[in-house]
């Protein structure tokens, strides 16, 4: 490519923003389809699948801000308003296929299987917690799940999923990666470098680009200028989508469509999911320093669970009725969970130098032993530590 | 056997392991067709295939965190920097995410197959950005093995336990002897243990640590040393992460004089690491102050690189002074 471009002989830049892509909207808020939009290969069971896994998420989240401004937990971080984005690009993917999320897709994460009592071993950091309590909360992971562990730094699983994916591809087996990353981190210079790799060495990965309004409290018209993100995975050579990232048909039937070309081409594809975080980043923060109240109710009213709520009504799917049974089920399943986590043990004090390495080493030995030796001596100082050994 | 220099051991490593395991792949700036600009995978696309040797875009945290999710997803990647002064926009990728993948997962997740391969090193002209030495900044990085050879022999099977370790490996490549160290390799696999220094000569007046290329200005101060009746302990660590205390610290006992060398920058270098450790054990065995003999603190010089480089004639200064102590 550049050789066999065009030729033109007067001066003409093409603008920044003329791409304009379009956004893939097919449900409107009162759970009709808009005019010449179809509804995505969904049947009842897995229609009710990915409700269920938006409202779960939706009070996991409401009910762990609360224990985290009671104390009973560090830290927290919500998916509230882009339950569509997570669990309707989860769904229109296969189990085998690997998720390798940013930290806000625990819709994702629910929509495979992970359990009530798992979200908060993770949590609380307990002796049941599949990452042995080694992270903060929100850092979930699972193998059996194929949903690999989070971590903190932005934007890193990005070129990891191109290389997960072309070991996948290289596997021969029928699977694809699912990447998912903030309009923010796609100003690190991973979601560049990752782009371009997966690009070139034709790697089976769907990009998701959760475009959620902000990151932290930068606004996307001081993140990047130009036609979003979307732009530049057409920059890269990607195949690429916008979508209504309020709309699980959209978001759906975009992501099955994806998972088609990945597995067919070998080839990426990226999505961008046009959202809100109707949260605060995290419960370290508070949006009201940079957004006002009116702007977050334009968004509370094109919530995306109601409106697949209403079109599974419309269905005769789903009723009011059974919508409150399953949420206070859903409320009094998660406050219970949380109750017995709370009284479990942390993980045992040798977890401490174990998976540094394969096995560990003679200096962590070493160091653990005066470790335990140092405790022994002082065990009022170390309440969590000093009863177990 | 055959006589092969240094960059023919690191190919002939890498031909050995795509040949037994088809989940060995290469990958990197200009490895694929070209065989790198050091030629280190001279042949390998023409023999394995361009899916398993093969180009990356020239990003050097695209190409470590590619490789971090080949080797998560299973496969035994071996990436090669193309100078290790063009590893620091991979630093996050190998120290973030590649250090901490088993860790941070709780075990559910690992990186086992990965090994990153970076020629190091001063003594070819290459100033600022072609001479460094960064492995103390990877020693600091719990979760990582650091490896540098010294010779032909050493590189094959140093790399080939690398390849082979269940652990992310950064493999440092003396590039000032790529093609200068000569020696005899057998053309079939066999691998070094890592985490074990060896001692190439015994002596007992005091011993002379290094690795890597140092070692041979080591060797040749120690052949010095020695027509003046000081009789030197050789050692390579050969792995700088985990590093082998119990050798040192039994060489150092019996000599009671300690000298380390490396290239890299005096303040914070690898040595000063090493001699914190050896004089909380040997203490009372000292005959003399542990003494370094290193890079300046100044960024790799052009034109004084001569002077920059701890050569021979500094570590044999350094011998007798450490002998008339």
């Amino acid at each position: 490519m550049g050789s066999d471009s065009k030729t033109v002989h007067t001066v003409k830049f093409i603008a920044g923003d003329s791409l304009n892509i379009p956004t893939l909207k097919v449900l409107r808020a009162n759970g009709s389809l808009y005019k010449g939009a179809s509804a995505p290969s969904l049947d009842k069971e897995q229609a009710l699948k990915i409700y269920q896994a938006m409202l779960y998420t939706r009070t996991l989240d409401e009910r762990m801000v609360a224990a985290q401004r009671q104390g009973r937990l560090s830290f927290y971080l919500t998916c509230t308003g882009e339950e569509a984005s997570c669990i309707g690009t989860a769904a229109g993917v296969q189990s085998q296929d690997m998720i390798m999320a940013q930290y806000r897709e625990q819709g994702a994460l629910r929509y495979r299987g992970f359990t009530t009592d798992q979200f908060m071993s993770q949590l609380l950091g307990n002796e049941h917690d599949l990452g042995k309590g080694r992270q903060m909360p929100v850092h979930y992971g699972s193998s059996k799940l194929n949903y690999m562990t989070v971590s903190s730094p932005l934007a890193t699983q990005i070129p990891q999923a191109a290389g997960y994916a072309y070991g996948q591809k290289l596997s021969g087996i029928d699977a694809c990666t699912l990447c998912y990353f903030g309009e923010g981190a796609a100003s690190e210079g991973d979601f560049h470098a990752g782009l371009n790799i997966a690009a070139v060495l034709r790697a089976p990965v769907i990009f998701i680009c959760r475009n959620n309004g902000y990151a932290i409290s930068t606004p996307t018209d001081e993140q990047f200028s130009g036609d979003g993100i979307a732009s530049r995975g057409v920059g890269y050579g990607i195949e690429t989508i916008r979508v209504d990232g309020n709309d699980i048909l959209a978001v759906l039937e975009a992501t099955q469509a994806a998972r088609a070309f990945v597995i067919e081409h070998k080839k990426p594809v990226l999505i961008e999911t046009m959202s809100y975080r109707l949260g605060a980043h995290s419960t370290s923060d508070d949006p009201s320093g940079y957004r006002s109240r009116e702007e977050e109710d334009v968004w509370r009213d094109k919530d995306p669970i109601s409106r697949m709520k209403n079109w599974l009504v419309d269905q005769g799917w789903w009723s009011d009725a059974e919508d409150t049974v399953l949420l206070e089920d859903y409320r009094g399943r998660l406050l219970a969970a949380l109750k017995k986590a709370e009284k479990c043990s942390a993980p045992p004090i040798h977890s401490m130098i174990t998976d540094v390495y394969d096995r560990p080493t003679a200096n962590l030995h070493d160091q653990y032993e005066q470790l335990l030796v140092h405790i022994r001596q002082h065990p009022q100082h170390y309440p969590k530590s000093a009863g177990s050994i | 056997m055959a006589t092969m220099n240094l960059l023919q051991a690191v190919n002939s490593a890498l031909d050995v392991a795509m040949a037994q395991d088809e989940r060995v792949l290469c990958c990197g700036e200009d490895v694929g067709t070209f065989g790198g600009v050091f030629r280190a995978t001279s042949h390998l696309q023409e023999k394995y295939g361009k899916h398993r040797c093969f180009n990356t875009p020239l990003t050097e945290q695209g190409i470590a965190g590619f490789a971090i999710g080949l080797a998560a997803q299973g496969h035994i990647p071996v990436a090669e920097i193309q100078f290790a002064d063009y590893i620091f926009p991979a630093f996050d990728q190998i120290v973030n995410e590649a250090a901490k993948f088993r860790y941070r997962s709780g075990g559910e997740f690992n990186v086992a197959g990965l090994t990153i391969r970076a020629p190091y090193g001063g003594g070819i002209a290459g100033g600022l950005y072609h001479s460094q030495s960064p492995e103390s900044y990877f020693c600091h990085t719990p979760g990582l093995k650091v490896v540098i050879p010294r010779n032909p022999y050493q590189a094959k099977g140093l790399l080939l336990a690398s390849i082979n370790d269940p652990n992310p490996v950064v493999f440092f490549e003396p590039k000032r002897i790529y093609r200068a160290s000569e020696g005899e390799v057998p053309e079939m696999a066999y691998q070094l243990p890592l985490g074990q220094a060896e001692v190439v000569s015994e002596g007992t007046d005091i011993t002379l640590l290094a690795w890597g290329a140092q070692m041979e200005y080591v060797i040749k101060a120690s052949e010095l040393a020695s027509a003046d009746g000081v009789s030197c302990e050789v050692i390579d660590l050969c792995t700088l992460l985990p590093w082998d205390v119990t050798t040192v610290e039994q060489s150092v006992k019996k000599t009671g004089r300690l000298i380390i060398s490396h290239e890299a920058p005096r303040t914070a270098g690898f040595a000063a690491e090493i001699s914190a450790s050896i004089q909380e054990r040997c203490f009372l065995s000292l005959e003399s102050p542990i003494a370094r003999v290193t890079g300046l603190d100044t960024p790799f010089p052009l034109v004084y690189e001569k002077e920059y480089m701890p050569g021979y004639l500094k570590i044999y200064d350094v011998i007798k002074q450490t002998m008339n102590y």
